[in-house]
């Protein structure tokens, strides 16, 4: 039977996501004087926010006193292959210090050097240790304290939820229409503006490091409502994943470990990085070190379980414990490795979105008037690879600035027409509803696996074969082929059960918005003929100076379009960056 | 090799058992997925980062409150069942309400930095210039590594059969995690008195069941009781 109920709610400004970008937006909104809601998918502290380990870099200089802001202006720059908004990169680099010393008055505790201040560790493409951490549960500690800010003001949180579609009226956000878990119930919120703050789509790929929500729900809601969509293609690896056991496959493991120390070597016991990077070795960029790895993995010089090794157990045992528990006993509970003794098997695994939601520097507001973005929805700040640790900053940096304009944005605002929020809610109540029925279909194959799960696989699998970490015209075709079929026949699936706290029936949801944006990251690497950061097409192997641009997708009649945007100049005074070369 | 699992329905009001196939490594939430992908997709189970990361897949597993996520099938002998966490309101299936604990959280005093510090310099660089050694630090960093799963709160006896009158392990550790932070400048014991930490009778279940490998008991609950009883005694 159709559950048709649904309660309705007014607010200012809604945020969609609950991470760190979301937090941080909805203080500062609250701040300057708007009623805020957040909604999120999974429960308030349990964002993928948590799983950050190394740490957020800022120049703060509280270790190597060399470091300034231009260092990590130009370090960002560059190894984002010069592809990234340099006006967000100056804005990160120049606010980043300002957000480390807010979370110590919020209440995080950083790591601390002999001296008492701030402990900075290095990171891959950092020319100076930058990273301030705590230990390596960096993320846990900025979900916490900003949680509590949340909780003490008071702000309306709506956890478990799913938003399942934005509303828009003469061309502005009026509200959202969404599905909560636990009661099952349909809800109607009518807001004056939207911060998108749901993070990346790793979950796309089979092999991920990512959180089970991490779908790209708001990659996907922006999409429908005209947003336009950059650097699609860019999907970082990141090159140390477990490989084994099977159950878990992909999960992060901490670029601070290569950070402390710890070395990568093959099956021949060759420090293999020397041949790749013989200056940085192992702390090369993200892109580097991940297809180096994937280079000695596919010449046979791989591991038992399909990976290369690293080792850090020459830094001991009390020192391991100290900087890396995390790790310790993710080893240890899992894969029944002691870390301080013997190596670990790893492997490049899908960890972040370069790509997202096109958004201006200054406001972070999209192209649809009252909707914002923020955090790893945004595309533009990292270019073709993302630093390590930048991403911290940027989720405070932007979700802080996100806030502040959407609330100048909304204060004076009238609440938008309701009868077409309505309507869109009895759409959405009729298209939710009709993903369910009696009859769930299992498959022939795979041991009788339910039709929605394997659809959901084929996805996931075609997208580490075709869509990997080296690409090629013929295999990304195949995928747009494979996306078809799976596109089709998403329309005969039925799921059981109600709209009651059902994974199958969110899982079908969730796979609707994947798909479209699955299309938009291969048809993306389709256009883009040449190898950039971490985009790399091995019948295009080089980088070309005509594809210094950025590839647009957008929403036009009903269907995908793309285009590209030229380039924009970076000023004269950021003259301290060397120049880009190509061979 | 197969093994059997019983999971917890709510519709059925009984443990469910099903047939799944294992594999090395493989974790009690790894034979949870395979159920509801082969079996019944309609089963109402709450995961996320499936690393012992986030706290999200807590349950009672053979009558021990644990993770899903971390506890590894060969860690256990014979069959394996699977119910709610019992303390807390169940929605449906394996998934419980934990809706109260915010109540709670919102509660305790949050942390407000020593004036002087901030008095010296109005903006948001106020903190730059403060010496804090790793001592300092470490005592609350133990209580921050709480990743909020609940187990602790299912563990207690204390919060069973006292249930509001005491907020349980879980907040003791939030409010100690904020006391012992050395730039903090707020007084909670009288808040924790009033909400009921001396029903704690200190048989350490909680840290038994802790992921994050936290003293609860030890390092969070004795040390506030102390400092409770000390502010008396003055």
């Amino acid at each position: 039977m159709d559950n048709k109920k649904f309660r309705e709610l007014k607010t200012d400004i809604l945020i969609i996501g609950a991470g760190g970008a979301g937090l941080r937006a909805a203080i500062e909104a609250y701040d300057a004087g708007a009623k805020v809601t957040i909604v999120s998918k999974s429960l308030l502290g349990k964002a993928h926010t948590v799983m950050a380990e190394g740490g957020i870099a800022a120049s703060i200089a509280d270790v190597d006193n060399e470091d300034n802001w231009k260092v990590h202006f130009s370090d960002t720059f560059v190894e984002g292959a010069y592809l990234g908004d340099w006006k967000m990169i100056e804005i990160l680099v120049k606010e980043a210090p300002d957000r480390v010393y807010e979370l110590e008055q919020y209440g995080a505790l950083f790591d601390r050097t002999p001296h008492g201040k701030i402990m900075q560790r290095a990171f891959g493409g950092h020319t100076y240790k930058r990273l301030c951490h705590i230990g390596d549960r960096t993320g846990l500690e900025i979900i916490r304290v900003l949680e509590d800010q949340v909780l003490h003001r008071g702000i309306q949180v709506l956890d478990e939820t799913i938003i399942t579609k934005l509303a828009v009226s003469s061309g502005r956000i009026i509200g959202a229409v969404g599905l909560e878990y636990m009661t099952g119930d349909f809800i109607a919120i009518s807001c004056k503006a939207v911060i998108l703050a749901s993070g990346g789509c790793g979950r796309l790929y089979k092999t991920t490091s990512n959180s089970l929500e991490s779908t790209g729900d708001g990659l996907a809601l922006a999409y429908d409502v005209g947003c336009a969509l950059v650097n699609m293609e860019m999907v970082q690896f990141h090159p140390t994943g477990m490989v084994y056991p099977e159950s878990v496959k992909g999960l992060l493991v901490t670029e601070g470990i290569r950070g402390e120390g710890g070395i990568l070597l093959n099956n021949k016991g060759e420090r293999f990085m020397k041949r790749y990077s013989p200056k940085r070795m192992e702390l090369d960029a993200r892109d580097v070190v991940a297809r180096a790895i994937y280079n000695e993995i596919i010449k046979g010089n791989g591991t038992e379980h399909g990976g290369v090794y690293l080792d850090i157990a020459h830094k001991g045992a009390a020192f391991i414990k100290k900087k890396l528990p995390a790790m310790y006993d993710q080893f240890k509970d899992f894969a029944d490795i002691d870390i301080t003794k013997q190596k670990m098997e790893v492997a490049p695994t899908v960890h972040y979105h370069m790509g997202g939601v096109k958004v201006d520097a200054e406001t972070y507001a999209t192209n649809v008037k009252g909707l914002y973005a923020a955090g790893e929805i945004t595309g533009g700040l990292h270019g073709a690879n993302r630093l390590g640790g930048n991403s911290l900053a940027d989720i405070l940096i932007f979700g802080r600035r996100a806030g502040i304009w959407s609330a100048k944005y909304a204060l004076h605002l009238e609440t938008g027409n309701r009868e077409i929020l309505k309507a869109q809610l009895q759409n959405e109540i009729k298209r939710i509803n009709s993903y369910l029925g009696s009859g769930e279909e299992t498959s022939q194959y795979n041991n009788g696996k339910f039709r929605i799960y394997e659809l959901s696989d084929a996805l996931r699998q075609i997208m580490n074969e075709d869509v990997g970490i080296i690409r090629n015209a013929n295999g990304l075709h195949n995928a747009m082929k494979v996306l078809e079929t799976i596109k089709n026949e998403i329309n005969n699936v039925k799921i059981s059960g109600t709209t009651k706290y059902n994974r199958g029936l969110l899982t079908m949801i969730e796979l609707e918005n994947q798909l479209i944006i699955a299309e938009c990251i291969i048809r993306s690497a389709i256009e883009r003929k040449e190898s950039r950061g971490a985009h790399f097409r091995s019948d295009f192997p080089k980088k070309y100076k005509k594809w210094l641009k950025w590839i647009i997708c957008r929403k036009k009649n009903g269907r995908l379009s793309l285009y590209t945007s030229p380039f924009k100049q970076i000023p004269k005074r950021f003259s301290f960056i060397p120049k880009e070369k190509y061979s | 090799m197969d093994r059997k699992i019983k999971l917890f329905s709510s519709k059925q009001e009984r443990l469910v058992e099903y047939t799944v196939p294992i594999e090395h490594g493989m974790v009690v939430l790894d034979a949870v997925i395979y159920v509801l992908e082969h079996f019944d997709s309609s089963i109402s189970v709450r995961w996320n980062c499936k690393a012992g990361r986030c706290g999200s897949c807590g349950a009672e597993i053979n009558g021990v409150p644990s993770l899903m996520c971390k506890t590894r099938l060969d860690s256990i002998n014979g069959d394996i069942e699977v119910l709610p966490m019992k303390v807390f309101p169940n929605v449906k299936d394996l998934v419980i309400d934990p809706t109260d604990t915010w109540h709670i959280k919102k509660s305790i005093p949050n942390f407000k930095i020593n004036e002087q510090i901030i008095s010296k310099s109005n903006d948001i660089t106020a903190t730059k210039n403060i010496t804090l050694y790793e001592y300092d630090v470490t005592r609350a960093q133990e209580f921050k590594r709480c990743i909020e799963c609940f187990l602790c709160l299912d563990s207690c006896h204390a919060v069973r059969v006292h249930k509001s009158a005491y907020i349980g392990p879980m907040h003791v550790v939030k409010t100690a995690s904020l006391d012992m932070n050395p730039l903090d400048s707020i007084d909670r014991r009288e808040f924790l008195d009033k909400k009921g930490i001396r029903f704690c009778n200190v048989t350490k279940c909680c840290t038994e069941v802790c992921p994050a490998k936290i003293k609860i008991t030890d390092n969070a609950i004795i040390p506030e009781k102390e400092r409770i009883n000390d502010k008396k005694v003055i």
